[in-house]
Protein backbone atom coordinates (compact mmCIF):
# COMPACT_ATOMS: atom_id res chain seq x y z
CA UNK A 1 0.00 0.00 0.00
CA UNK A 2 1.07 3.55 -0.76
CA UNK A 3 2.36 5.40 2.31
CA UNK A 4 4.01 8.68 3.24
CA UNK A 5 7.30 7.98 5.04
CA UNK A 6 7.76 9.15 8.63
CA UNK A 7 11.37 9.69 9.73
CA UNK A 8 12.48 9.63 13.34
CA UNK A 9 15.25 11.99 14.40
CA UNK A 10 15.92 11.98 18.12
CA UNK A 11 12.73 12.97 19.84
CA UNK A 12 11.20 14.33 16.63
CA UNK A 13 9.23 12.82 13.80
CA UNK A 14 9.66 14.33 10.35
CA UNK A 15 7.19 14.04 7.51
CA UNK A 16 7.66 15.51 4.05
CA UNK A 17 4.59 15.25 1.89
CA UNK A 18 5.93 14.97 -1.66
CA UNK A 19 2.91 13.67 -3.54
CA UNK A 20 -0.51 14.98 -4.45
CA UNK A 21 -2.36 13.03 -1.75
CA UNK A 22 -5.73 11.44 -2.27
CA UNK A 23 -8.01 11.33 0.74
CA UNK A 24 -7.28 7.76 1.82
CA UNK A 25 -3.56 8.40 1.75
CA UNK A 26 -4.08 11.42 4.00
CA UNK A 27 -6.08 9.31 6.45
CA UNK A 28 -3.36 6.64 6.43
CA UNK A 29 -0.76 9.27 7.26
CA UNK A 30 -2.86 10.49 10.17
CA UNK A 31 -3.19 6.95 11.55
CA UNK A 32 0.49 6.10 10.98
CA UNK A 33 1.65 9.30 12.62
CA UNK A 34 -0.39 8.91 15.79
CA UNK A 35 0.84 5.31 16.04
CA UNK A 36 4.46 6.42 15.64
CA UNK A 37 4.11 9.17 18.26
CA UNK A 38 3.07 6.55 20.78
CA UNK A 39 5.67 3.96 19.69
CA UNK A 40 8.61 6.36 19.64
CA UNK A 41 7.43 8.66 22.45
CA UNK A 42 8.20 11.56 20.14
CA UNK A 43 7.91 15.05 21.60
CA UNK A 44 7.65 16.93 18.34
CA UNK A 45 6.26 16.40 14.85
CA UNK A 46 7.37 18.46 11.87
CA UNK A 47 5.28 18.28 8.70
CA UNK A 48 6.80 19.81 5.58
CA UNK A 49 4.17 20.74 3.00
CA UNK A 50 6.43 22.79 0.71
CA UNK A 51 5.76 20.38 -2.16
CA UNK A 52 1.97 20.65 -1.83
CA UNK A 53 0.38 22.67 -4.63
CA UNK A 54 -2.96 22.90 -2.86
CA UNK A 55 -4.40 22.41 0.61
CA UNK A 56 -8.13 21.89 0.40
CA UNK A 57 -10.58 21.46 3.27
CA UNK A 58 -9.81 17.75 3.60
CA UNK A 59 -6.04 18.17 3.89
CA UNK A 60 -6.57 21.21 6.10
CA UNK A 61 -8.69 19.16 8.42
CA UNK A 62 -6.11 16.36 8.41
CA UNK A 63 -3.41 18.84 9.50
CA UNK A 64 -5.65 20.24 12.25
CA UNK A 65 -6.55 16.73 13.42
CA UNK A 66 -2.91 15.64 13.51
CA UNK A 67 -2.03 18.72 15.58
CA UNK A 68 -4.90 18.04 17.99
CA UNK A 69 -4.16 14.32 18.32
CA UNK A 70 -0.45 14.82 18.86
CA UNK A 71 -1.20 17.41 21.54
CA UNK A 72 -3.31 14.86 23.36
CA UNK A 73 -0.41 12.42 23.01
CA UNK A 74 1.96 14.96 24.56
CA UNK A 75 3.70 16.02 21.36
CA UNK A 76 3.88 19.34 19.52
CA UNK A 77 3.24 19.68 15.80
CA UNK A 78 4.56 22.31 13.43
CA UNK A 79 3.55 22.58 9.78
CA UNK A 80 6.22 24.22 7.63
CA UNK A 81 6.78 25.43 4.09
CA UNK A 82 3.30 26.42 3.00
CA UNK A 83 3.47 28.11 -0.40
CA UNK A 84 2.15 31.69 -0.55
CA UNK A 85 -0.48 30.83 -3.19
CA UNK A 86 -1.70 27.99 -0.98
CA UNK A 87 -1.96 30.28 2.04
CA UNK A 88 -3.96 32.88 0.07
CA UNK A 89 -6.32 30.21 -1.23
CA UNK A 90 -6.73 28.56 2.15
CA UNK A 91 -7.92 31.76 3.77
CA UNK A 92 -10.36 32.46 0.95
CA UNK A 93 -11.66 28.92 1.21
CA UNK A 94 -12.50 29.72 4.82
CA UNK A 95 -9.90 27.61 6.61
CA UNK A 96 -7.90 29.24 9.34
CA UNK A 97 -6.09 26.11 10.58
CA UNK A 98 -6.89 26.98 14.17
CA UNK A 99 -4.64 25.15 16.56
CA UNK A 100 -1.99 24.37 13.94
CA UNK A 101 1.40 25.96 14.49
CA UNK A 102 3.17 26.96 11.32
CA UNK A 103 6.67 28.11 10.43
CA UNK A 104 8.17 29.42 7.23
CA UNK A 105 10.67 26.60 6.70
CA UNK A 106 12.13 23.48 8.25
CA UNK A 107 14.84 25.35 10.13
CA UNK A 108 12.41 27.74 11.82
CA UNK A 109 10.02 24.88 12.42
CA UNK A 110 12.68 22.92 14.28
CA UNK A 111 13.57 26.01 16.34
CA UNK A 112 9.93 26.42 17.25
CA UNK A 113 9.60 22.77 18.25
CA UNK A 114 12.72 22.92 20.43
CA UNK A 115 11.47 26.08 22.13
CA UNK A 116 8.04 24.62 22.77
CA UNK A 117 9.44 21.41 24.18
CA UNK A 118 11.97 23.21 26.39
CA UNK A 119 9.19 25.51 27.54
CA UNK A 120 7.11 22.56 28.57
CA UNK A 121 9.91 20.89 30.53
CA UNK A 122 10.54 24.02 32.56
CA UNK A 123 6.86 24.47 33.41
CA UNK B 1 -19.68 32.48 -24.11
CA UNK B 2 -17.58 30.46 -26.56
CA UNK B 3 -16.18 27.08 -25.60
CA UNK B 4 -12.63 26.75 -26.93
CA UNK B 5 -11.84 23.30 -25.62
CA UNK B 6 -13.79 20.70 -23.71
CA UNK B 7 -12.82 17.61 -21.78
CA UNK B 8 -15.08 15.28 -19.82
CA UNK B 9 -13.93 12.95 -17.06
CA UNK B 10 -15.56 10.57 -14.62
CA UNK B 11 -15.15 10.98 -10.87
CA UNK B 12 -15.70 7.73 -9.01
CA UNK B 13 -12.76 7.40 -6.65
CA UNK B 14 -10.44 9.40 -4.41
CA UNK B 15 -7.66 8.80 -6.96
CA UNK B 16 -9.76 10.33 -9.72
CA UNK B 17 -10.18 13.46 -7.60
CA UNK B 18 -6.38 13.80 -7.82
CA UNK B 19 -6.32 13.34 -11.62
CA UNK B 20 -9.06 15.97 -11.97
CA UNK B 21 -7.00 18.41 -9.91
CA UNK B 22 -4.09 17.78 -12.28
CA UNK B 23 -6.24 18.18 -15.41
CA UNK B 24 -7.68 21.47 -14.13
CA UNK B 25 -4.19 22.70 -13.24
CA UNK B 26 -2.93 21.89 -16.72
CA UNK B 27 -5.80 23.71 -18.40
CA UNK B 28 -5.26 26.74 -16.12
CA UNK B 29 -1.57 26.82 -17.01
CA UNK B 30 -2.38 26.60 -20.73
CA UNK B 31 -4.77 29.53 -20.38
CA UNK B 32 -2.08 31.61 -18.73
CA UNK B 33 -3.59 31.79 -15.22
CA UNK B 34 -1.18 33.12 -12.61
CA UNK B 35 -0.15 30.85 -9.76
CA UNK B 36 -2.68 32.17 -7.24
CA UNK B 37 -5.57 31.84 -9.70
CA UNK B 38 -4.42 28.34 -10.67
CA UNK B 39 -4.35 27.37 -7.01
CA UNK B 40 -7.83 28.79 -6.41
CA UNK B 41 -9.53 27.00 -9.29
CA UNK B 42 -7.73 23.71 -8.55
CA UNK B 43 -8.73 23.91 -4.88
CA UNK B 44 -12.37 24.64 -5.81
CA UNK B 45 -12.27 21.68 -8.23
CA UNK B 46 -10.92 19.44 -5.48
CA UNK B 47 -13.78 20.36 -3.13
CA UNK B 48 -16.47 19.80 -5.75
CA UNK B 49 -14.96 16.58 -7.08
CA UNK B 50 -14.82 15.19 -3.55
CA UNK B 51 -18.46 16.18 -3.01
CA UNK B 52 -19.45 14.29 -6.17
CA UNK B 53 -17.73 11.14 -4.88
CA UNK B 54 -18.77 11.45 -1.25
CA UNK B 55 -22.35 12.64 -1.57
CA UNK B 56 -23.26 11.96 -5.20
CA UNK B 57 -21.92 8.41 -5.33
CA UNK B 58 -19.61 9.46 -8.16
CA UNK B 59 -20.23 11.61 -11.18
CA UNK B 60 -18.48 13.47 -13.95
CA UNK B 61 -16.85 16.78 -14.61
CA UNK B 62 -16.64 18.79 -17.80
CA UNK B 63 -13.58 21.01 -18.00
CA UNK B 64 -14.06 23.81 -20.54
CA UNK B 65 -11.73 26.52 -21.69
CA UNK B 66 -14.10 29.40 -22.44
CA UNK B 67 -13.99 32.91 -23.83
CA UNK B 68 -16.38 35.82 -23.39
CA UNK B 69 -15.99 39.57 -23.97
CA UNK B 70 -12.36 39.02 -24.85
CA UNK B 71 -11.54 37.22 -21.61
CA UNK B 72 -10.59 33.62 -21.21
CA UNK B 73 -11.49 31.38 -18.35
CA UNK B 74 -12.13 27.89 -17.09
CA UNK B 75 -15.62 26.58 -16.59
CA UNK B 76 -16.08 23.39 -14.58
CA UNK B 77 -19.37 21.52 -14.49
CA UNK B 78 -19.72 18.80 -11.85
CA UNK B 79 -22.68 16.47 -12.21
CA UNK B 80 -23.80 13.48 -10.22
CA UNK B 81 -26.88 11.28 -10.16
CA UNK B 82 -26.94 11.03 -6.38
CA UNK B 83 -29.68 11.78 -3.88
CA UNK B 84 -29.56 15.54 -4.49
CA UNK B 85 -29.58 18.29 -1.87
CA UNK B 86 -32.97 18.93 -0.22
CA UNK B 87 -32.05 22.44 1.01
CA UNK B 88 -29.45 24.09 -1.20
CA UNK B 89 -29.44 27.32 0.77
CA UNK B 90 -28.59 25.45 3.95
CA UNK B 91 -25.93 23.36 2.17
CA UNK B 92 -24.25 26.57 1.01
CA UNK B 93 -23.71 27.78 4.57
CA UNK B 94 -20.20 27.74 6.00
CA UNK B 95 -19.84 24.89 8.43
CA UNK B 96 -22.93 22.99 7.39
CA UNK B 97 -22.17 19.33 6.67
CA UNK B 98 -23.99 16.03 6.61
CA UNK B 99 -20.81 14.05 6.04
CA UNK B 100 -18.61 14.86 9.01
CA UNK B 101 -16.40 17.28 7.07
CA UNK B 102 -15.78 20.95 7.77
CA UNK B 103 -18.73 22.13 5.71
CA UNK B 104 -16.55 24.37 3.55
CA UNK B 105 -16.72 22.51 0.24
CA UNK B 106 -19.59 24.30 -1.47
CA UNK B 107 -19.26 27.67 0.23
CA UNK B 108 -15.48 27.65 -0.21
CA UNK B 109 -15.73 26.68 -3.88
CA UNK B 110 -18.11 29.59 -4.40
CA UNK B 111 -15.67 32.03 -2.81
CA UNK B 112 -12.83 30.70 -4.97
CA UNK B 113 -14.79 31.16 -8.21
CA UNK B 114 -16.03 34.19 -10.14
CA UNK B 115 -19.34 32.57 -11.17
CA UNK B 116 -21.13 29.83 -9.31
CA UNK B 117 -24.42 28.08 -9.97
CA UNK B 118 -25.93 25.05 -8.30
CA UNK B 119 -28.97 23.06 -9.32
CA UNK B 120 -30.11 20.07 -7.36
CA UNK B 121 -33.16 17.85 -7.65
CA UNK B 122 -33.83 15.47 -4.76
CA UNK B 123 -33.70 11.92 -6.09
CA UNK B 124 -32.07 12.96 -9.37
CA UNK B 125 -28.74 14.55 -8.64
CA UNK B 126 -26.77 17.74 -8.42
CA UNK B 127 -25.02 19.98 -10.89
CA UNK B 128 -22.54 22.64 -9.84
CA UNK B 129 -20.98 24.98 -12.40
CA UNK B 130 -18.12 27.31 -11.57
CA UNK B 131 -16.12 29.67 -13.76
CA UNK B 132 -12.93 31.50 -13.02
CA UNK B 133 -11.78 34.20 -15.43
CA UNK B 134 -8.24 35.08 -16.15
Amino acid sequence: MERIPILKMGEYLLVTIQVDMHDRLAMTLQDDLTGRIVDTRAKGVLIDISALEIVDSFIGRMLADIAAMSRVLDAETVVVGMRPAVAITLVELGLSLTGVRTALNVERGMDLLRERIRGRLSE
Amino acid sequence: MTVLLTDQRTIQTAEEVVTIRQAVRQRAVELGFNLVDQTKIVTAASELARNAVQYGGGGRVTIDAVEAFGRRGIRLTFEDDGPGIPDVELAMKDGYTTGGGLGLGLSGARRLSNDFTIESTPGKGTRVTITRWR
